[in-house]
């Protein structure tokens, strides 16, 4: 009896003890996220660093799994269980549908003395808002439609980087003749759902992009055009390896570096694997747009969520000042692959394939071509997405005719809106 | 209260005592399952007729989430999928697990040995042979790549990245994995036929065929029963054996309705048809047991 109350007493010290402590810091922030591979993981150190740099305590909750599904349910426990953690990692439309539930905190005042709307693509910041204020803050753009290749293999066929569609086929045909795999890939369903949207850009264009694959409109999904996309989808499954089905990205993008492909349709974060393996952007690999006219934008952003300790909103706030600032957005970036969010940091420090993003992405938000990516669930919610996925992975490995595919798709949408 | 009872009649206490612990040790443990079993059971079942998708919503709508189940070509596949593997499976492990029983049953030397040769598949974990078997089946690492470095350039065997095939290798994994357990009930089964029938068998002059289809095999009625129930209740919750071997593809070809309802509930963010889905497996389950329940309590009120 007497030792538990010692403990009792321990205990209770050991809390008066920390809470002092936490109100003596800067600030405290939970961050659940799951960047935890290689270069991510080092991405969301710098943001630790400088977190702690700012004298406020960091508190890491990383949740690996299924590429934010493991995360995903732990958040919702936490949310429903009225102890959500202060800062999340979450995309696209997820930020609207948590800010639906009430679940977001405005982080507005903030956005607003550092005039976040001067220096965001409009797109992006649309993504970031919910009824006009800001409750989420972007770290980074990533380009989704990239189209890498190994130069010494088209040196084989004397051929160039393709701009069109037709030129690829052409490109793709050559390397095959000579034994090649035209192009690399792996069949997982969101790889598969990648090279249907990059196609939908490269052969519909951006305002084809915009009706289908964002606003769902149902005349743009039973077009010709669609069926022409998913005639090319059938060319490029033809183009792929025998072995290809459930290989992941990266073993793809080593199939380029090792010379036994020609081609990867893949977002920019395939760069960090070229980088990572020593090689370098137009010596040992080459970079382009997908053909087609546009920029398939995939964003990472940190949501902030309602928490009632005054601490964690003091905490809130400096993080989402220092997410936004153009130190980490170009420390955060080059540890990632990605370009920063923010349109006005310099380049300099970064590589050619960067500033060709850069380039690229201020050139579509001049022609209104800047388009949120289906695929990584920056432009539907994910029971459209998918919807998609399931359509075109079972076109993508099976005999289905463009015609019936199609008409699946049409439906699937319809029945994922109910 | 109870001290002062006690002190006063102590073997009263004592023997009330006795009377109700069994019902206070077991009470706790009652309640639990009451709670996480059964609750949570009622609770899949309210929330497969809400609209719930993110977030449980307790908004009533009826049979919609069921008609959008029955409605996606994906369930389907899952389901078809389900009877393939489950109706092979189940087919598969018997006659697998019978013969080896058979012939280990005449008394070969070294009896021992094979018989943990053939169990120990069961001691791993379906993630475990299912990694493996993807490596074996594997047409650029496995057997294909095997056969044809062998000096056949011709030879096929890519069931694994064909969506037509690839369930039958879940079916191979599976097979490979549960058919010694089965050997060993069928052994224990046949070890306990009595040795005088065998010898009065053997007597009448039955050869060992007559002997095993007309006298040994009608026996095993019993170990044939559980050995069903067992790999059934198998079948219909594999899913680490599908996610580990195929992930679900090529595409969803090998989609089961337990990895169904993960992806919907986890990755899609539709609890409410996750929700129906899962009460459809119950559904599948409870038409298997009942009738063996049922059948199994009347025999005893005999």
């Amino acid at each position: 009896m007497r030792s538990e109350r010692w403990f009792m007493a321990a205990a209770c010290a050991a809390g008066l003890f920390l809470s002092s402590q936490a109100v003596q810091a800067q600030g405290e922030v939970e961050v659940l996220h799951w960047w935890t591979s290689g270069g991510e993981a080092a991405a969301v150190g710098e943001l630790k660093q400088s977190y702690e740099a700012e004298g406020g305590t960091w508190i890491d909750s990383p949740i690996a799994g299924g590429g934010g599904d493991a995360a995903m349910t732990a958040l919702r426990a936490r949310v429903v269980s009225g102890n959500p953690p202060a800062a999340v990692q979450l995309k696209g439309p997820g930020i609207q549908e948590w800010a639906d539930q009430g679940a977001l905190a405005s982080v507005e005042d903030v956005a607003g003395e550092n005039s976040w709307d001067e220096h965001l693509p409009e797109v992006l910041a649309g993504i970031m808002k919910f009824e006009g204020e800001y409750v989420a803050a972007p770290v980074n753009i990533h380009r989704v439609d990239w189209l890498w290749a190994n130069p010494e293999v088209l040196a084989r066929v004397d051929a160039e980087m393709p701009t069109t569609w037709e030129e690829f086929n052409a490109v793709a045909d050559k390397l095959q003749a000579e034994g090649i795999t035209p192009l690399a890939h792996g069949g997982q369903p969101w790889q598969d759902a990648t090279l249907f949207e990059v196609l939908v850009l490269g052969i519909g264009g951006p305002d084809f992009y915009r009706s289908a694959l964002v606003d769902l409109n149902e005349e743009a999904l039973e077009s010709q055009t669609m069926v022409d996309v998913f005639d090319q989808l059938r060319k490029l499954r033809g183009y792929v390896d025998p072995n290809f089905s459930g290989r992941d990205w990266n073993l793809a993008t080593a199939m380029v570096m090792n010379g036994e492909a020609g081609f990867q349709i893949m977002g920019d974060w395939a760069k960090g694997e070229f980088l990572a393996a020593g090689k370098v952007p137009g010596k040992d690999f080459l970079c382009a747009a997908a053909p087609g006219n546009g920029f398939l934008l995939n964003s990472d952003s940190i949501a902030f969520f309602n928490v009632r300790d005054g601490d964690q909103q003091e905490g809130q706030k400096v993080l989402a000042s220092l997410i936004m600032s153009p130190d980490f957005q170009e420390s955060f970036n080059l540890a990632k692959g990605s370009i920063p969010a923010r349109t006005d940091v310099a380049l300099d420090a970064f590589d050619e394939c960067a500033q060709r993003s850069r380039a690229d992405l201020e050139a579509a938000i001049e022609a209104d071509a800047l388009l949120p990516s289906m695929a990584h669930e920056m432009a539907v919610p994910r029971t459209v997405r998918g919807e998609f996925m399931d359509v075109v992975t079972n076109f993508f490995n099976s005999d289905m005719s463009s015609q019936d595919a199609v008409e699946t798709l049409s439906s699937a949408i319809e029945r994922a809106q109910l | 209260m109870s001290s002062v009872e006690g002190s006063v009649k102590p073997r009263a206490a004592g023997w009330r005592l006795e009377r109700w612990l069994p019902q206070l040790v077991v009470s706790p443990i009652f309640a639990l399952s009451l709670f996480f079993v059964y609750g949570f059971i009622a609770w899949t079942v309210y929330i497969s007729f809400t609209k719930s998708r993110m977030l449980p919503v307790y908004e009533f709508i009826g049979l919609a989430q069921y008609e959008r189940l029955w409605a996606t070509p994906r369930w389907h596949v899952a389901l078809e999928n389900l009877f393939v593997f489950g109706g092979l499976f189940i087919f598969g492990c018997l006659l697998i697990g019978l013969l080896l029983a058979i012939f280990l049953d005449q008394r070969i030397r070294a009896e021992g040995v094979l018989r943990t040769i053939y169990l120990y598949p069961m001691a791993l974990s379906f993630i475990v042979t299912g990694t493996a078997w993807k490596w074996i089946l594997n047409p650029g690492l496995g057997i294909e790549k095997l056969v044809r470095d062998m000096g056949f350039p011709n030879f096929t065997f890519d069931w694994l990245v064909n969506p037509e095939m690839a369930i039958y290798t879940v079916v191979i994994a599976g097979i490979w994995q549960s058919s010694g357990y089965v050997m060993a009930l069928f052994l224990a089964g046949l070890r306990s036929v009595d040795d005088d029938i065998l010898k009065a068998a053997a007597i009448d002059g039955a050869g060992p065929i007559r002997t095993y289809a007309g006298i040994i095999l009608p026996m095993l009625g019993p170990v044939l029963l559980s050995a069903v129930i067992i790999l059934t209740h198998l079948a219909v919750k594999s899913f680490d054996l599908i996610i580990a071997l195929t992930g679900g593809g090529p595409g969803y070809a090998t989609d089961v309705p337990a990895t169904f309802m993960y992806a919907y509930a986890f990755q899609r963010s539709e609890l409410g048809m996750a929700a129906a889905s899962a009460v459809m497996m119950l559904a599948t389950i409870l038409a298997i047991m009942v009738p063996y329940l049922y059948s199994e309590l009347r025999e005893k009120d005999r």
